[in-house]
């Protein structure tokens, strides 16, 4: 493997995605979202102003939860298929480049351009509310940023696998869709669902490693376990066990989620 | 021209029950150019593919300069080709230039290179603008540049003057004949036959996933062969004069048009006719000889 062949097909990724303004776009977004959560979130009980950076992050993984996935899969699903549909997918097979180098260009380009405007969006309200955070609350924002960092690579990896097997854009672009319904709307309804049918009778001890398998759910207990005073809030603290929360572990889990998608993706790709 | 340096032996494709190529054998010299004609979905793009080791073959061998093209030494094999594909696709929202700078960076060449390439198609104007502003020829061309950089030895060019016009066609074949006396192997695709005939060294007739015949193009109508066409400007009232003159020799059908007469004939009878036609004298104004063309050769074997 020549990492110069990767680099040069993510450099092209990562730029083409700043000079068509898609970082920037999506920058302001977080920015926007992250400033009107910590001054207006506490509208609904009479107040506003930033209050505590423990109910802002709460906030901001709820919304994050569902923003992050969909802009990684928007962004990944035409990455292979996209190519192959326009016709320059055989020019690019043609160079001294292996599939597998150039998957990782573009997973990685994207994924430059995904963490990029991320910690930027993130990072401009972040410097915005320093003033009112201690060193301890910037600790936490910044452990929310990489977490959030994490999720969307998760996506992206998952959208480059899709983009590989789809036959063509339109497939692959509802592909995208119904994955992100699965992990980040239905799969918690279906495993509460099963809970409460039986009773608690089945997967109430394997509840905790199922939601493993999600990493929508990996990086909400990730940011949930994190703060105390957001813990007491969720109810999913009680049936996950705190020796399975621990940071290092989630993560090692959040980089499997992205090596596993893209290991099937190099596999499919090969064929 | 030297020994072959593409050779293909036994060369299958198949999809399914689609034989897409079926028992291919090839040699291309070093520095001669090379066409493979044939109708659409006769295999030429499948064959080129395989060449180039995008797609394996189903059995067979292909070997570029003795090496397998997919094999582990790909990278350095690759580094010495260049390919042009049928209506190429390149990045919109790139400039010419920053194409080639791409382009040079995976093959591992001199991004400065990348100048003198779109000089060499004529694009050196159009450097700076993105190649969405770009019309089909000159997305056409920066492919074509694309495909020298690096100077390669041998060039896979499919559909090549598909979007240019007659000037760009012109100086399209001018780079190929330098490219030619500097030694550079190239195998061509076209459907023009016509603007091809006169430009490859040999060339090969795909139908059906087969080769059906390939030599130089001389040799291809003397296998064929096919009639010589007379045109013969006259008089109507000297046509039949005309006609008579011809009766004792085993010419074709002699197909009267308003000032002329086609007269179809073999090579080996072709002074006999010429003697005829000039016994006449004044009567005959204007005399044509056509050899057969590619197209007829084409369907000559293609049919």
């Amino acid at each position: 493997m020549e990492i110069k062949q990767i680099t040069t097909v993510a450099s092209k990724e990562f730029w083409d995605r700043i000079r068509n303004r898609w970082v920037l776009a999506v920058a302001l977004v977080f920015t926007a979202f992250a400033l009107v959560i910590a001054y207006f979130g506490a509208a609904q009980q009479g107040s506003v102003g930033f209050h505590a950076i423990d109910v802002t992050i709460a906030s901001l993984v709820s919304l994050v939860i569902y923003l992050i996935p969909l802009i990684a899969l928007i962004l990944g699903f035409d990455a292979i298929v996209g190519e192959r549909e326009r016709g320059s997918l055989d020019l690019l097979l043609s160079m001294p480049i292996t599939r597998l180098e150039i998957l990782l260009g573009k997973y990685f380009g994207l994924a430059a351009a995904l963490t990029f405007s991320t910690v930027a969006g993130f990072g401009v309200a972040g410097i915005v509310l320093s003033p009112q955070l201690d060193l301890n609350a910037l600790f936490h924002y910044f452990g929310f940023m990489l977490s959030s960092v994490l999720l969307g690579c998760t996506f992206l990896s998952l959208a480059v696998m899709l983009s590989v097997f789809a036959s063509d854009r339109t497939r692959a672009s509802g592909l995208a869709i119904a994955l992100w319904f699965f992990f980040v709307l239905v799969f918690d309804l279906l495993l509460l669902g099963a809970l409460v049918v039986t009773g608690g009778q089945w997967g109430g001890e394997i509840f905790p490693y199922l939601l493993l398998a999600n990493p929508a759910d990996v990086f909400r207990i990730l940011n949930v376990f994190a703060l105390d005073d957001v813990r007491t809030l969720y109810g999913l603290t009680t049936v996950f066990p705190p020796t399975l929360a621990n940071p290092w572990l989630l993560g090692l889990v959040m980089l499997a989620w992205i090596a596993a998608p893209l290991g099937i993706a190099s596999w499919r790709f090969r064929k | 021209m030297g020994s072959a340096v593409i050779v293909a032996r036994s060369v299958h494709k198949h999809y399914g029950p689609i034989h897409a190529v079926d028992g291919v054998d090839l040699d291309i010299r070093a520095g001669e150019l090379f066409g493979l004609i044939g109708h659409n979905g006769a295999g030429k793009s499948t064959m080129f593919k395989m060449m180039l080791g995008l797609i394996p073959a189903t059995a067979g061998e292909i070997r570029i300069d003795g090496a397998q093209v997919s094999g582990g030494n790909f990278r350095a094999v690759r580094r010495t080709i260049g390919y042009l594909p049928e209506n190429v696709v390149l990045y919109d929202n790139l400039t010419g230039l920053e194409t080639l700078h791409f382009f040079s960076r995976l093959k591992g060449v001199s991004p400065a290179e990348s100048g003198a390439a779109l000089e060499r198609v004529g694009l050196a104007q159009a450097a700076r603008r993105r190649v969405r502003e770009y019309s089909k020829g000159m997305r056409q061309r920066l492919g074509f540049a694309q495909a020298l950089l690096g100077k390669p030895r041998i060039l896979f060019l499919d559909e090549p003057t598909s979007g240019l016009d007659p000037e760009a066609i012109r100086s399209f074949y001018a780079i190929l004949r330098q490219l030619r006396s500097e030694g550079v192997t190239m195998v061509i695709t076209s459907h023009i036959l016509a603007e091809i005939q006169e430009r490859v060294d040999r060339l090969a007739i795909m139908t059906a996933g087969k080769i059906q015949a390939s030599g130089t193009v001389q040799a291809l109508r003397e296998q064929m062969d096919l009639p010589l066409w007379f045109t013969v400007r006259t008089a109507q009232e000297d046509f039949a004069a005309v006609r008579a003159a011809l009766a004792h020799l085993p010419v074709g059908a002699i197909e009267a048009h308003a000032d002329h007469l086609t007269v179809p004939c073999q090579r080996e009878n072709k002074m006999a006719v010429i003697e005829a036609l000039a016994a006449l004298g004044g009567r005959v104004r204007d005399l044509t000889v056509r050899e057969p063309s590619l197209e007829d050769v084409f369907f000559g074997f293609s049919d």
